[in-house]
């Protein structure tokens, strides 16, 4: 970025102004929390992630084998079927390499990127995917159509959440 | 000469103060369910386009709109959101009917208010940055402040509202989607703890969760999948100022001038003689009896008068809030509208039961969207 001054008319405001009560302002800090339900899908899909398991559900009617799990399809309308277990394995549909944090900080010299992929997991219908990170990979060898597996955390350290996988790596074939 | 619209098929799920069971997704899929089944409809063949109700705040998410189509059945579909009451989007949905573009349109609306762990907070972060916020406390205190100033002009005492507690909870012991039935005494109401003077802990009523789906249709449609069609005779809404400063206290002016679009367009001018039953905005026991007045029931600061003579009770004169209302039903938020709705949908079809009005044949729905707002909305519906 360019440092230059811009020499705009009008008085220029910096943060240190602000906090030094210089101009007025008010400030109001929210304090809002939320206690989500996980209801009869997600909660299973959660209780099976710490147990070291994907589960997800299936509709008879179009077939699809659904990850996240949902009760209902929302293609057909109608509820979903049964409860499918599906491997920890899968291939990378999508994935991009982020070099900035949600604030937009770039990351420091030296970190590594940030790399989210949408994972088509075996076993789910095709299209049916976790959206996740990879690891254990450089950046410039993630292609579309790798193939990849689960890194999950410890049995202890699993809480039922979507970390108690750490990151998909790439499949080493032999 | 305005096209009729119906409403053809309603769901709901029971209305209770925590649903652990259940996912939002999955509340609102029961609804749809039974709305689309009583409909005789396949939302993803036959329905035109989704109206829901969000506010991102109530959510938790922001452009919570988006996580509103899977479980109505509306992937891939026209969908739209309101971000106010479930009555504002049962009116979106009928102007969208009236182009003549759209002829079944489904309406949704949904409360998991037991997933908002810090409601206050929330009610508070409505309040202008400015003005009034660095001076809040507990948002209650604006209900407290309108209810004085209304007993004030009206000469309406605590125990006529605390009356409407009674009545409406007495109701609520008739419903069974209702969670907040009891049988109680105006003592009680009177005797419980103050919240904001002259508000106490009663007066004011309890958050809730639940869904509610509706499905509209125009004319032709509608008499072809229903013999009950309840048609939406009339409609009104408006917003005061979000001014704490320079509203008027005593009476709920928005109310006043939404009633007086309705009753236009419904062709009614005298709507204690033409209406049969009455659902209105009881978020607070005193704002049943401000609304009344307001709706134009009777004159301003006769309200007291109608509970005390028992004529707004499920047998009177002109019976509001058989449902239990809000006092009895629970707080929904923005489906609070969607309740009112239902229960006069339920009521002109004849269909509840211990609690029915008797020859119900017109009905009208109103809600209020809480503190610290001043949005009125109202449908007069018709069998
Ligand atoms: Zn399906």
């Amino acid at each position: 970025m360019n440092n230059k001054k811009l020499n705009f008319k009008g008085t220029a405001l910096r943060s240190s102004d602000i906090k030094e009560k210089k101009v007025l302002t008010t400030s109001w800090k929210p304090s809002l929390q939320y206690a989500w339900d996980d209801g009869v899908a997600i909660g299973r899909y959660l209780k099976e992630l710490k147990n070291g398991k994907i589960i997800a559900r299936k509709c008879k009617k179009c077939g699809r084998i659904m990850i996240p799990p949902r009760m209902f399809c929302e293609l057909c309308f109608r509820p979903t079927d049964e409860w499918v277990y599906v491997k920890d394995t899968g291939i990378i549909n999508t994935f991009s390499i982020s070099y900035v944090h949600w604030d937009a900080r770039r990351i420091k010299e030296g970190e590594k990127p940030f790399i989210p992929a949408v994972i088509e997991i075996d076993g789910a219908s095709e299209g049916m995917g976790i959206l996740h990170v990879l690891g254990e990979v450089d950046p410039e060898d993630v292609k579309s159509g790798m193939r990849v597996k689960a890194v999950w955390k410890s049995p202890e350290e699993r809480i039922g959440a979507i970390t108690d996988i750490k990151y998909f790596k790439p499949i080493i074939e032999r | 000469m305005i096209k009729k619209v119906a409403i053809v098929g309603v769901g709901y799920t029971n209305f209770r103060s925590t649903t652990p069971d259940l996912s939002y997704r999955e509340l609102t899929y029961e609804a749809a369910t039974k709305a689309y089944e009583e409909a005789g409809v396949d939302p993803r063949k036959d329905i035109d386009s989704f109206v829901s109700t969000a506010e991102d705040f109530f959510e938790g998410y922001s452009i919570a709109d988006e996580y509103c189509p899977d479980q109505l059945g509306a992937v891939l579909k026209p969908v739209n959101t309101i971000a106010g009451d479930f009555l504002q989007s049962l009116i979106t949905a009928y102007m969208m009917i009236l182009t003549g573009r759209l002829n079944i349109v489904a309406v949704q609306a949904m409360s998991k208010a037991s997933n908002m762990t810090t409601l206050g907070e929330l009610e508070l972060f409505a309040f202008d940055p400015v003005f009034n916020r660095p001076l809040a406390e507990n948002p209650h205190f604006v209900a407290g402040l309108e209810m004085n100033r209304y007993l004030h002009d009206t000469k309406t005492t605590r125990e006529q509202c605390a009356k409407v507690v009674v009545k409406n909870k007495k109701n609520a012991l008739n419903n069974p989607y209702a969670g907040h039935g009891a049988k109680i005494t105006v003592e009680d109401v009177l005797n419980s703890k103050i919240i904001s003077y002259p508000l106490t802990h009663l007066d004011i009523s309890p958050a809730s969760d639940g869904a509610v789906v509706m499905v509209l249709a125009s004319e032709e449609i509608a008499k072809k999948l229903t013999r009950k069609p309840i048609w939406i005779r009339g409609v009104g809404w408006c917003s005061d100022t979000f001014s704490l400063e320079s509203r008027d206290w005593g009476e709920s002016t928005s109310t006043r001038l939404a009633a007086e679009m309705a009753y236009k367009m419904a062709d009614i001018d005298n709507p204690k003689k033409e209406i049969d039953v009455v659902e209105l905005s009881d978020i607070y026991s005193y704002k049943e009896l401000q609304h009344l007045e307001a709706l134009k029931f009777c004159n301003k600061g006769e309200a007291g008068k109608m509970i005390d003579n028992g004529i707004t009770e499920i047998g009177g004169e002109l019976p509001v809030n058989p449902s239990g209302g809000s006092l009895g039903v629970g707080h929904l938020y923005e489906c609070s509208g969607a309740q009112k709705t239902l229960e006069i949908v339920l009521q002109l079809r004849g269909e509840v039961g211990k609690r029915q009005v008797k020859n119900a044949n017109i009905g009208l729905a109103h809600s209020w969207r809480g503190v610290p707002t001043t949005t009125s909305v109202i449908a007069i519906l018709g069998n």
